[in-house]
Protein backbone atom coordinates (compact mmCIF):
# COMPACT_ATOMS: atom_id res chain seq x y z
CA UNK A 1 0.00 0.00 0.00
CA UNK A 2 1.52 3.25 -1.09
CA UNK A 3 1.87 6.59 1.21
CA UNK A 4 -1.22 7.86 -0.47
CA UNK A 5 -3.83 5.54 0.96
CA UNK A 6 -2.53 6.04 4.24
CA UNK A 7 -2.88 9.60 5.95
CA UNK A 8 0.09 10.50 7.86
CA UNK A 9 0.12 12.27 11.18
CA UNK A 10 3.40 14.26 12.57
CA UNK A 11 3.09 14.05 16.30
CA UNK A 12 6.00 16.57 18.33
CA UNK A 13 6.67 17.51 22.07
CA UNK A 14 4.35 15.14 24.71
CA UNK A 15 1.70 13.48 23.94
CA UNK A 16 -0.16 13.61 27.52
CA UNK A 17 -3.11 14.40 29.43
CA UNK A 18 -2.70 18.29 28.21
CA UNK A 19 -2.15 17.24 24.88
CA UNK A 20 -4.36 13.92 24.19
CA UNK A 21 -7.33 15.39 23.64
CA UNK A 22 -6.31 17.12 20.44
CA UNK A 23 -5.24 14.65 19.27
CA UNK A 24 -8.23 12.35 19.52
CA UNK A 25 -9.88 15.31 18.26
CA UNK A 26 -8.37 14.82 15.23
CA UNK A 27 -8.20 11.11 14.45
CA UNK A 28 -12.14 10.92 14.78
CA UNK A 29 -12.25 14.09 12.02
CA UNK A 30 -10.25 11.64 9.91
CA UNK A 31 -12.07 8.91 10.89
CA UNK A 32 -15.41 11.00 10.17
CA UNK A 33 -13.96 11.86 6.40
CA UNK A 34 -13.67 8.11 5.92
CA UNK A 35 -9.39 8.20 6.30
CA UNK A 36 -8.97 4.77 7.81
CA UNK A 37 -5.36 3.85 7.28
CA UNK A 38 -3.57 6.31 9.34
CA UNK A 39 0.23 6.57 10.54
CA UNK A 40 1.61 8.41 13.16
CA UNK A 41 4.88 9.59 13.11
CA UNK A 42 6.00 10.06 16.94
CA UNK A 43 9.39 10.08 15.71
CA UNK A 44 9.84 13.81 17.45
CA UNK A 45 7.68 12.97 20.62
CA UNK A 46 9.19 13.52 23.69
CA UNK A 47 7.03 11.69 26.02
CA UNK A 48 3.73 9.74 26.02
CA UNK A 49 1.77 8.85 29.19
CA UNK A 50 -1.25 6.71 30.19
CA UNK A 51 -4.04 9.17 28.63
CA UNK A 52 -2.04 9.61 25.45
CA UNK A 53 -1.64 5.64 25.21
CA UNK A 54 -4.89 5.64 25.79
CA UNK A 55 -5.89 7.91 23.25
CA UNK A 56 -3.93 5.93 20.60
CA UNK A 57 -5.87 2.77 21.66
CA UNK A 58 -8.85 4.44 20.77
CA UNK A 59 -7.54 5.76 17.87
CA UNK A 60 -6.78 2.25 16.35
CA UNK A 61 -10.37 1.15 17.62
CA UNK A 62 -11.72 3.39 15.71
CA UNK A 63 -10.32 2.77 12.32
CA UNK A 64 -10.16 -1.15 12.86
CA UNK A 65 -14.21 -0.76 13.28
CA UNK A 66 -13.88 0.39 9.72
CA UNK A 67 -11.51 -2.19 8.48
CA UNK A 68 -8.69 -0.16 8.88
CA UNK A 69 -4.89 0.22 10.77
CA UNK A 70 -3.35 2.13 12.50
CA UNK A 71 0.99 2.24 12.53
CA UNK A 72 3.28 3.89 14.86
CA UNK A 73 6.62 5.63 13.63
CA UNK A 74 8.58 5.33 17.42
CA UNK A 75 11.86 4.62 16.46
CA UNK A 76 12.56 6.06 20.54
CA UNK A 77 13.59 3.00 22.56
CA UNK A 78 12.63 5.05 26.04
CA UNK A 79 9.02 5.37 24.32
CA UNK A 80 9.05 1.98 23.36
CA UNK A 81 9.65 0.93 26.76
CA UNK A 82 6.43 2.64 27.79
CA UNK A 83 4.93 0.87 24.81
CA UNK A 84 6.04 -2.36 26.54
CA UNK A 85 5.38 -1.72 30.07
CA UNK A 86 1.62 -1.54 29.59
CA UNK A 87 1.84 -4.75 26.58
CA UNK A 88 0.86 -2.27 24.32
CA UNK A 89 3.62 -3.31 22.27
CA UNK A 90 1.54 -6.43 21.77
CA UNK A 91 -1.80 -4.96 19.61
CA UNK A 92 0.50 -1.69 17.72
CA UNK A 93 3.66 -2.40 15.93
CA UNK A 94 6.40 0.05 16.40
CA UNK A 95 8.20 0.94 13.45
CA UNK A 96 11.35 2.74 13.30
CA UNK A 97 10.46 4.64 9.70
CA UNK A 98 7.56 5.76 7.69
CA UNK A 99 8.94 3.69 4.82
CA UNK A 100 9.09 0.57 7.24
CA UNK A 101 5.72 1.11 8.27
CA UNK A 102 4.21 1.34 5.17
CA UNK A 103 6.35 -2.02 4.21
CA UNK A 104 4.03 -4.00 6.79
CA UNK A 105 0.88 -2.30 6.21
CA UNK A 106 -2.37 -3.99 4.79
CA UNK B 1 25.00 10.10 45.42
CA UNK B 2 24.35 13.01 47.57
CA UNK B 3 21.42 13.32 49.95
CA UNK B 4 18.71 15.61 50.07
CA UNK B 5 14.96 16.31 50.47
CA UNK B 6 13.81 19.03 47.90
CA UNK B 7 10.03 20.05 47.03
CA UNK B 8 7.68 21.86 44.43
CA UNK B 9 4.60 23.06 44.64
CA UNK B 10 2.23 23.43 41.48
CA UNK B 11 -1.07 24.97 40.67
CA UNK B 12 -4.05 21.86 39.69
CA UNK B 13 -3.11 22.61 35.96
CA UNK B 14 -2.37 20.73 33.68
CA UNK B 15 0.50 22.95 32.10
CA UNK B 16 1.89 22.32 35.26
CA UNK B 17 2.38 18.50 34.15
CA UNK B 18 5.50 19.36 31.87
CA UNK B 19 7.00 21.25 34.98
CA UNK B 20 6.61 18.39 37.37
CA UNK B 21 8.58 16.11 34.67
CA UNK B 22 11.05 18.85 34.42
CA UNK B 23 11.74 18.74 37.99
CA UNK B 24 11.57 14.86 38.72
CA UNK B 25 14.17 14.69 35.74
CA UNK B 26 16.44 17.18 37.53
CA UNK B 27 16.33 15.63 41.05
CA UNK B 28 17.22 12.42 39.18
CA UNK B 29 19.96 13.95 37.41
CA UNK B 30 21.49 14.62 41.10
CA UNK B 31 21.44 10.70 41.71
CA UNK B 32 24.26 9.45 39.47
CA UNK B 33 23.41 6.20 40.75
CA UNK B 34 20.09 6.11 38.46
CA UNK B 35 20.35 5.26 35.00
CA UNK B 36 18.98 7.46 32.45
CA UNK B 37 16.23 4.92 31.67
CA UNK B 38 15.64 4.42 35.52
CA UNK B 39 14.97 8.22 35.57
CA UNK B 40 13.16 8.56 32.93
CA UNK B 41 10.64 5.53 34.34
CA UNK B 42 10.73 7.90 37.69
CA UNK B 43 9.29 10.65 35.64
CA UNK B 44 6.57 9.17 33.82
CA UNK B 45 5.49 7.59 37.22
CA UNK B 46 5.91 10.81 39.24
CA UNK B 47 3.51 12.16 35.95
CA UNK B 48 0.74 9.53 36.48
CA UNK B 49 0.24 10.09 40.20
CA UNK B 50 0.44 14.03 39.74
CA UNK B 51 -2.12 13.72 36.58
CA UNK B 52 -4.61 11.46 38.93
CA UNK B 53 -4.10 14.01 41.44
CA UNK B 54 -5.32 16.63 39.40
CA UNK B 55 -8.35 14.66 38.13
CA UNK B 56 -9.38 14.34 41.67
CA UNK B 57 -9.08 17.95 42.20
CA UNK B 58 -10.97 18.77 39.35
CA UNK B 59 -14.00 16.55 40.05
CA UNK B 60 -13.79 18.41 43.44
CA UNK B 61 -12.39 22.40 42.22
CA UNK B 62 -10.19 21.88 44.70
CA UNK B 63 -7.54 24.76 43.84
CA UNK B 64 -4.75 23.33 46.44
CA UNK B 65 -1.35 22.81 45.19
CA UNK B 66 -0.18 19.47 44.42
CA UNK B 67 3.01 18.91 46.75
CA UNK B 68 5.77 16.89 44.62
CA UNK B 69 8.58 15.74 47.45
CA UNK B 70 11.90 13.90 46.19
CA UNK B 71 13.77 12.33 49.07
CA UNK B 72 17.26 11.41 48.03
CA UNK B 73 18.99 9.27 50.40
CA UNK B 74 22.09 6.33 49.45
CA UNK B 75 20.20 3.59 48.86
CA UNK B 76 16.94 5.10 47.06
CA UNK B 77 15.35 7.98 45.12
CA UNK B 78 11.43 8.42 46.78
CA UNK B 79 9.07 11.02 45.47
CA UNK B 80 5.92 11.61 46.98
CA UNK B 81 2.84 13.27 45.21
CA UNK B 82 0.05 14.46 47.55
CA UNK B 83 -3.25 16.01 46.44
CA UNK B 84 -5.96 17.27 48.00
CA UNK B 85 -8.58 15.84 45.43
CA UNK B 86 -11.08 13.48 48.57
CA UNK B 87 -9.43 10.13 48.43
CA UNK B 88 -10.36 7.29 46.27
CA UNK B 89 -11.75 3.50 46.76
CA UNK B 90 -8.10 1.60 45.68
CA UNK B 91 -10.61 -1.75 45.20
CA UNK B 92 -13.46 0.20 42.94
CA UNK B 93 -10.68 0.33 40.21
CA UNK B 94 -11.44 -1.88 37.63
CA UNK B 95 -8.70 -3.61 35.58
CA UNK B 96 -8.18 -3.33 32.19
CA UNK B 97 -8.75 -7.07 30.19
CA UNK B 98 -6.14 -9.07 29.08
CA UNK B 99 -4.06 -7.13 26.29
CA UNK B 100 -5.20 -10.57 24.29
CA UNK B 101 -8.95 -9.69 24.36
CA UNK B 102 -10.82 -7.86 21.64
CA UNK B 103 -13.07 -5.98 24.41
CA UNK B 104 -9.02 -4.43 25.47
CA UNK B 105 -9.43 -1.58 22.71
CA UNK B 106 -12.66 -0.55 24.12
CA UNK B 107 -10.36 0.82 27.45
CA UNK B 108 -8.80 3.82 27.12
CA UNK B 109 -8.22 4.66 30.43
CA UNK B 110 -7.43 2.95 34.02
CA UNK B 111 -3.59 2.19 32.63
CA UNK B 112 -2.42 4.72 34.91
CA UNK B 113 -1.73 3.23 38.78
CA UNK B 114 -0.81 -0.19 36.56
CA UNK B 115 1.81 1.66 34.83
CA UNK B 116 3.49 3.00 38.32
CA UNK B 117 3.38 -0.20 39.43
CA UNK B 118 5.78 -1.20 36.70
CA UNK B 119 7.70 1.38 36.47
CA UNK B 120 8.66 2.24 40.46
CA UNK B 121 10.21 -0.54 42.40
CA UNK B 122 7.76 0.76 45.17
CA UNK B 123 4.11 2.23 44.99
CA UNK B 124 2.67 3.07 48.07
CA UNK B 125 -0.89 4.94 48.08
CA UNK B 126 -2.08 6.40 51.34
CA UNK B 127 -6.09 8.05 50.36
CA UNK B 128 -7.86 9.28 52.76
CA UNK B 129 -11.63 11.40 52.15
CA UNK B 130 -8.91 14.85 52.25
CA UNK B 131 -6.85 13.45 49.69
CA UNK B 132 -4.03 10.78 48.21
CA UNK B 133 -0.47 10.48 48.71
CA UNK B 134 1.65 8.43 46.57
CA UNK B 135 5.06 7.29 47.53
CA UNK B 136 6.98 6.17 43.81
CA UNK B 137 10.57 4.64 45.16
CA UNK B 138 13.22 3.37 42.92
CA UNK B 139 16.20 1.83 44.68
CA UNK B 140 19.38 2.72 43.05
CA UNK B 141 21.16 -0.76 43.22
CA UNK B 142 19.17 -2.06 40.83
CA UNK B 143 21.48 -1.20 38.26
CA UNK B 144 20.78 -1.88 34.69
CA UNK B 145 23.09 -1.73 31.47
CA UNK B 146 22.61 1.74 29.76
CA UNK B 147 20.97 0.98 26.31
Amino acid sequence: MSLDSWVLLTLTGDVEMASAPKLRQEVASLVAKGRYYLILDMTAVDFIDSTGLGVLVGALRRVRVHGGDLALVCPDFRLKNVFRSCDLDRIFALHDTVDEALGVGK
Amino acid sequence: MKVGLVELRVPPRLEFLQVIRAFVGAVALVSSDLTAQRASDLRLAVSEAASNGMKAQFRLGAKDEILICCNLDHRQVEVEVRDHGGGFDPKAIKAVPDIESPQRLHYESGLGIALMRRLADEVVIETTPEGTAVRLIMELDNFETEL
